[in-house]
């Protein structure tokens, strides 16, 4: 099996074309959101940081725009950059470059104002779009897939079936030879231990209950209980009692596969196979650490039906609750209620998401990418505003 | 759908719902002992748990053969297990803070 993909300088496959407008700082948004709307074939990467933070925020605010400028979904990066944040934008305009792409940067406060910047910014994008849309697809093998893996607004459906089918998913991706990043640490509680037993070497494995350790160590340190903020009101009505359980529901999205290495935030494997990555389970930040990782494809699952897709990463909804698919059916992709009514088995279901992933990847758009359901993101912080 | 509930492993004391229960129905189990006869006993939501023996206050909740949690008080075979009687384990910075 094979998908049509785009080949970008640095070897890596993108699934889509865009030319990326990345705001380097929350204050830089208005304009790079601008740019993108006057300017067809880009996408806007909007976000809420970048200044008045700790230095190891500002470091991963760099990392993260990197990561992102280096996602092989785009085919050039402009950055929009007001002129005194923190982010330290030339740096971040040199390691993207250092991909091969076109990178370019305007600066709001240099240039005279959002309108000049607007302007300027347009013109780039445009000559930057020309070029973008003359490369053809080509095919390339699955092991040019980089999947990343996430499930939102569980419910007990996600644990007995669409979890599990990502999980197969994941196990195809991974024999084929490609790469698969499991993130939302939060939802490894009450099951690390056994997501442990999946790393390929102990060592592996104590990084894994090291992740969960510090991210319980977070939210205990705050003096309450965390149920209610994970797991979250809307999981609690679905059937889901405690964090332990959504974890154990959760971590089915890993499959089967040796987990290979354990990442720190949007940092890229350099290893093929079943990664983890450090990241909380919110949407707007696992998925953008999952982009800045250099996923190029997401499969996410969702019981009650969470609508969230990614500017230039196709994301895969699919849902096991029967309402859901009905009643959502603008934001769901791929139903496995057949599997809840025991029409399907798991590994049917999981050859049958391959190939909706192939055609993903391929070109087909998801619902979220047609819905335009992708601007709300942000970038994941440890430290706090200053 | 020929089954109302399914278990996932055979030493879990709870089962989830896959379609909505009403009071005093039998409830046939998918993965589980056919022997517990079960009779529901409280209008039990899709996807929400149930008792499948009598858990006492302060036992485990096993679901996918692991604990998923603490009984808070006793819940009877066919009673709603969720968060008015299981408390989670984990996460517990209330208990921190009292110095539990």
């Amino acid at each position: 099996m094979e998908f049509l993909g785009y080949r970008r300088t640095d070897g890596s496959v993108g699934t889509r074309n865009y030319v990326g407008i990345l705001s380097t700082v929350i204050c830089a948004n208005e304009v790079a959101e601008n740019i993108s709307r006057q300017v067809a074939g880009t996408t806007a990467f909007l976000h809420h940081q970048g200044c008045c933070q700790t230095p190891i925020d500002i470091e991963r605010v760099n990392d993260v725009l990197v990561g992102l400028g280096g996602n092989p979904n785009l085919a050039a990066v402009l950055l929009v950059s007001l002129g005194c944040e923190s982010t330290d934008v030339e740096k971040v305009a040199e390691a993207i470059g250092k991909t091969g792409k076109r990178v370019e940067t305007v600066v709001i406060q240099e240039i005279g104002g959002a309108a000049k910047a607007g302007a300027q910014g347009i013109l780039i994008a445009q000559a930057m779009a020309v070029e973008a849309s003359r490369q053809r697809r080509e095919s390339f093998p699955l092991s040019e897939l980089v999947l990343g893996l996430k499930c939102g607004s569980s419910d007990t459906t996600s644990g007995l079936s669409s979890n599990p089918t990502v999980g197969n998913l994941s196990d195809l991706v991974v024999e084929a030879g490609g790469t698969s990043i499991l993130g939302e640490v939060t939802e490894f509680i009450g099951a690390e231990h056994l997501l442990a037993k999946h790393a390929k070497d102990e060592e592996t494995g104590r990084k894994i209950i090291e992740l969960v350790d510090r991210m319980e160590n977070r939210a205990i340190q705050m003096g309450f209980d965390i149920r209610g903020g994970q797991p979250t009101g809307g999981n609690i009505k679905g059937g889901l009692t405690t964090i332990e359980e959504k974890s154990l529901g959760a971590i089915a999205k890993a499959g089967n596969a040796p987990i290979q290495a354990v990442y720190e935030y949007g940092v890229r494997p350099t290893v093929k196979g079943l990664v983890v990555m450090d990241s909380p389970g919110r949407e707007p930040e696992i998925l953008t650490g999952l982009a800045a990782a250099g996923a190029n494809v997401i499969a996410f699952t969702t019981g009650r039906g969470a609508p969230q897709g990614f500017p230039f990463v196709p994301v895969i909804k699919l849902t096991g609750n029967e309402n859901t698919w009905k009643n959502l059916r603008d934001h769901m992709d791929v139903s496995v209620v057949s599997i809840m009514e025991g029409d399907e088995t798991l590994s049917e279901a999981g050859q049958r998401l391959l190939s909706e992933t192939v055609e993903v990847a391929s070109g087909k758009k998801t619902k979220a990418e047609i819905s335009g359901y992708t601007s709300s993101m942000d970038i994941y912080m440890v430290g706090p505003v200053i | 759908m020929n089954y109302d509930a399914i278990m996932i492993k055979t030493r879990d004391n709870v089962a989830t719902a896959l379609k909505e229960l009403v009071q005093l129905q039998e409830c046939r189990l998918s993965g589980g002992d056919e022997s517990l006869g079960i009779i529901i006993r409280e209008p039990i939501a899709f996807g929400h748990k149930f008792a499948v023996v009598d858990i006492r206050e302060g036992d485990d909740i096993i679901k996918y053969g692991e604990v998923i949690g603490r009984a808070t008080s006793p819940i009877l075979k066919g009673c709603h297990a969720h968060v008015q009687n299981i408390e989670s384990l984990r996460g517990r910075g209330d208990l921190k803070k009292k110095g539990e």
